[in-house]
């Protein structure tokens, strides 16, 4: 196992430069001289000039990147053009609320979703069924800044129970977890509940009832074992999800978060800023897939081989 | 061979003879139907020009006259909907025919060659996975300009990966029946082999993916609209309508409601129309893995 | 009686797939069950384990009685007591039988575990000394192993442990050897066997194979579309065959002293449970097939000594064609 986690690892590390030069192409990519895109409107020649030789725009492109990426591994993504601050501090005042934000919505996908999930294939082709199934169809074809609209609409200003927008108080997070979290529920009661009925069906199921087990017992500790290894890779390839689906729902409830920040960086076309927020949501979206392929190889023995 | 074209073209006959699966299917393909058509004749349909304003009727509820309300300039609605459906149905086509004809290539080609070209055209293609879909697309619009067209690209890009691997798998399979094996013990080229054996199998499956992956695409138009990087002003599209609706949710709810609506059934319609397709077909069994 | 089957009748939904089927088992003894896919033998089989409802079936009439208790009467918690624990199953795909991520050693633990008065290390020590019986090398080793990482015979050995450690009285083996190498099957029969001669169990089997029925069954019972056709002691069967069916059957089993060509198969196929024959059911396969047999259903009438089949022509005993 611990060999298998270290090839895991060793296997991201190509990748993760693939990424960073994706990145640091952006502000070459953009139409425009890369220095306008990296100062403001208005700045004199000589304050360019000033700027250029910082990120070492007058050399070759690979050696800016050579230089520009020994910094950002230092954790220097440079200074944000507008607000005229360190990318890295702004990150860090934001990550923290996307973090909660996800992973609370993480756990709402997965808890909801499997349970609802695993309901739904005990109850199969039953009224039961067919009421969760429809919530689960409207769940993941409902655009998420459109459910949060409705739900402020609903629960904060026609109800009035919760408030409208920002994260001052615990509440707040209600209304943009459900609505995060109610894309990624779906698809994991949809894959919980195909799974079961896939699994149900195999032979050592029925062996397992030939054996005495009780019902209820094979349901939850060998069919659900097995239907939660593809939900598992599901809710791990989820994370990129709900971090990019927290950018709108943010940006809705008016929330701080690397994905309003980005959202916001983009607007301005604070390039830095882009640059560092991609990278972030890029890095969770690998560290993601990660957990997801070990979590997946401590609950099956077989994976643990074959990726060998 | 024959016997692979042969069943091709049975596949093909029941994709058009036997698009109904079951009641939702029949009544979501009806409804996907209905908003194809809406979207064709919308100039015919529409009550009102889209960019019709009437400063005196600014946020009026649903009534008689506009069956939907009116916008914060006067605009219909209703119009605006009908409108909006040309533009979120053919953004959401167009990207994912780009997208799926892209993918298809590119899959092909990596898939039958193998090797150093695939290797390294994969990795690439697959960074687009280190991004999440919705961010990716929201970069690239912003790299291209807002717009239609880099709305129509941004999406296409999204896909692009999801349909490259699905061709390369499928291609990657096939190469190693026996009816490619004959062909090529009996001198077929590697053209033939791809146009006439490879791709006419390997396609059903995309072409499935392709549709369910629409509905998806109409999600994101809507969304990149939401964010004011699609359809520019005063072009209708449902995401725009809902982004410029919203600053007046408290007011006119139901201009940012209906178009909201109008993506969710669509994405529905598509959806369960796609799936009563796929069962009909049995396409899951058809797709080979690697 | 073990187990008695008087008159099964089975349902899927208006679909009728075992239309009265009857056969019993003492302790100490093998019944073979015979016939081709979709005969009936696995349902009949599931039925007896009350395993039905898993695959959308019922029993719809007969009885179903085990060592005098009617098993139809059973509570759900009686019947589960029942399954590994007086009645188990061996079933016919050792590659799909065993839970993939489950040690094998625990899976063997469990049905004793759920059955006998055991905790887990004396379950453990029954589990070892059960491999050791059932010729499982480094059965210590052995118990720490995924199912992936043994072959298949091993696997079928697995599967019979699993089986057995709940000391059941009553074994049912579908198909026990079907998936597996031609040189392993015999050893998997043997096994079998001696268990039955060991443990004075009574042992249900299986198969399509009248070869393997010939070498280890004292009785008969062969079944085509959901009814036994013919029922008897194996010599009887093997040495004057009363049905079409039978006879059949018996001409499928290769001899080494055969001429090329004389190996002959049935011709047709087994009709679907959708689309029932009337009459015989065998009749639009039957070379003999007489206007009768096209719209009567013959009864399973007594040919000899605990001898009876289903077939109008019973009275001429036929040569094995």
């Amino acid at each position: 196992m611990a060999d298998y986690v270290l090839r895991r690892i060793l296997a991201l590390i190509p990748v993760f430069f693939f990424v960073t030069v994706v990145v640091f192409m952006i502000v070459h990519l953009v139409p425009g001289d890369p220095i306008d895109n990296l100062v403001r409107i208005g700045v004199t020649p000589e304050q360019k000039a000033l700027i250029a030789a910082r990120y070492g725009l007058d050399q070759p492109l690979y050696l800016q990147y050579w230089r520009w990426l020994t910094l950002v591994l230092q954790g220097d993504f440079g200074s944000a053009i507008v607000l005229r601050r360190p990318v890295m501090d702004l990150i860090r005042e934001n990550i923290g609320y996307s973090l909660t934000l996800g992973g609370l919505a993480l756990c709402f996908s997965a808890l909801v979703g499997i349970t609802t999930g695993a309901i739904a294939a005990a109850w199969r082709n039953t009224l039961v069924d067919k009421s969760i199934m429809g919530v689960v169809l409207l769940g993941s074809t409902v655009p998420a800044f459109w459910l949060g609209l409705l739900l402020i609409l609903l629960f904060a200003v026609t109800l009035g129970w919760l408030p409208v927008s920002g994260a001052k108080h615990w509440t707040a997070l209600i209304l943009p977890v459900v609505t995060v979290g109610l894309g990624g529920m779906a698809l994991v009661a949809r894959v919980t509940r195909v799974s079961m009925m896939d699994i149900g069906r195999q032979d050592f199921v029925t062996l397992l009832h030939a054996k005495g087990v009780p019902a209820w017992a094979v349901q939850v500790r060998h069919v659900l074992r097995h239907a939660l290894i593809p939900v598992v890779t599901l809710l791990s390839l989820r994370i990129g999800l709900i971090v990019g689906g927290s950018v709108t729902v943010e940006y809705v409830f008016a929330r701080p978060g690397i994905g309003s920040l980005l959202i916001r960086a983009l607007g301005q076309r604070d390039y830095p800023v882009v640059q560092g927020c991609l990278l972030m949501l890029a890095m969770a979206v690998m560290i993601g897939t990660l957990l997801g392929d070990l979590v997946q190889a401590a609950m099956d023995p077989r994976q643990r081989e074959e990726s060998r | 061979m024959s016997l692979s074209l042969k069943t091709q073209g049975a596949a093909t006959l029941r994709l058009l003879g036997k698009p109904f699966g079951g009641i939702g299917g029949a009544i979501c393909g009806a409804g996907l139907g209905l908003f194809i058509f809406v979207a064709l004749f919308a100039p015919l349909l529409a009550p009102y020009a889209y960019d019709a304003q009437d400063l005196a009727r600014i946020g009026l509820p649903p009534s008689a006259e506009n069956w939907f309300g009116t916008d914060e300039f006067g605009r219909d609605v209703l119009s605006r909907v009908i409108y909006g459906a040309r533009i979120s149905l053919s953004v959401g086509l167009t990207a994912v025919a780009l997208s799926a004809s892209a993918g298809i290539l590119i899959g092909a080609l990596c898939g039958y060659f193998g090797g150093r070209f695939d290797r390294i055209t994969m990795a690439a293609i697959d960074l687009t996975w280190c991004f999440p879909e919705i961010l990716l697309a929201l970069v690239l619009v912003a790299i291209l300009g807002p717009g239609l067209n880099s709305t129509v690209i941004a999406i296409a890009v999204a896909y692009l990966a999801q349909f490259t691997r699905l061709t390369r798998t499928q291609v990657r399979a096939l190469k190693g029946e026996t009816f490619v094996e004959v062909s090529r013990c009996l001198g077929a080229g590697h053209a033939h082999i791809l146009l006439r054996h490879l791709l006419p199998n390997a396609l059903a499956p995309v072409i499935v993916v392709a549709m369910l992956t629409t509905g998806d695409a109409i999600l994101l138009e809507a969304t990149l609209g939401f964010f004011g990087m699609g359809a520019q002003p005063p072009t209708p599209s449902w995401g725009a309508m809902m982004s410029s609706g919203s600053a007046q949710l408290f007011n006119a709810p139901w201009v940012v409601i209906i178009p909201g609506l109008f993506v969710a059934l669509s994405v529905i319609f598509i959806n369960v129309y796609g799936d009563a397709i796929l069962a009909a077909l049995d396409v899951k069994n058809r797709i080979r893995r690697a | 009686m073990l187990l008695s089957v008087e008159n099964l009748q089975v349902q899927f939904g208006r679909l009728q797939a075992l239309a009265g089927v009857s056969f019993s088992v003492n302790r100490g003894e093998v019944l073979g069950l015979v016939g081709e896919s979709g005969s009936g033998k696995s349902l009949s089989a599931m039925a007896v384990m009350g395993l039905l409802p898993l695959s959308g079936g019922r029993v719809s009439g007969g009885s179903i009685h085990f060592d005098g208790t009617d098993l139809g009467s059973l509570s759900p918690k009686a019947y589960r007591k029942i399954r590994g624990g007086k009645v188990a199953l061996v079933t016919q795909n050792p590659m799909t039988s065993l839970d993939p991520v489950v040690r094998v050693g625990q899976q063997i633990d469990q049905a004793a575990l759920l059955h006998l008065p055991v905790d887990r290390t004396e379950a453990k020590a029954r589990t070892l000394a059960l491999m050791d019986r059932l010729r499982i090398p480094n059965a210590e080793m052995v118990y720490t192993l995924y199912p992936h990482q043994l072959s298949g015979g091993l696997r079928q050995r697995i599967v019979i442990a699993m089986a057995l450690a709940g000391e059941p009285d009553l074994l049912i083996a579908d198909e026990p050897t079907t998936a597996l190498d031609v040189t392993v099957q015999a050893q998997i029969i043997q096994l079998l066997i001696e268990l039955v001669q060991e443990r004075d169990l009574g042992l249900v089997l299986i198969t399509h194979d009248m070869g393997v029925v010939a070498r280890t069954c004292d009785r008969v019972a062969v079944m085509y579309c959901g009814r036994i056709v013919e029922t008897g002691p194996v010599e009887a069967i093997f040495a004057s065959p009363r049905h079409p069916y039978t006879r059949a059957l018996i001409g499928c089993i290769p001899r080494h002293d055969m001429a090329p060509g004389d190996l002959v198969g049935i011709p047709g196929v087994v009709p679907s449970v959708a689309a029932m024959p009337s009459g015989c059911r065998f009749h639009p396969r039957c070379a003999q097939a007489v206007s009768r047999c096209f719209t009567e259903v013959p009864p399973l009438s007594a040919a000899g000594d605990n001898h009876a089949s289903a077939c109008f022509l019973t009275d001429q005993p036929g040569e094995a064609s």
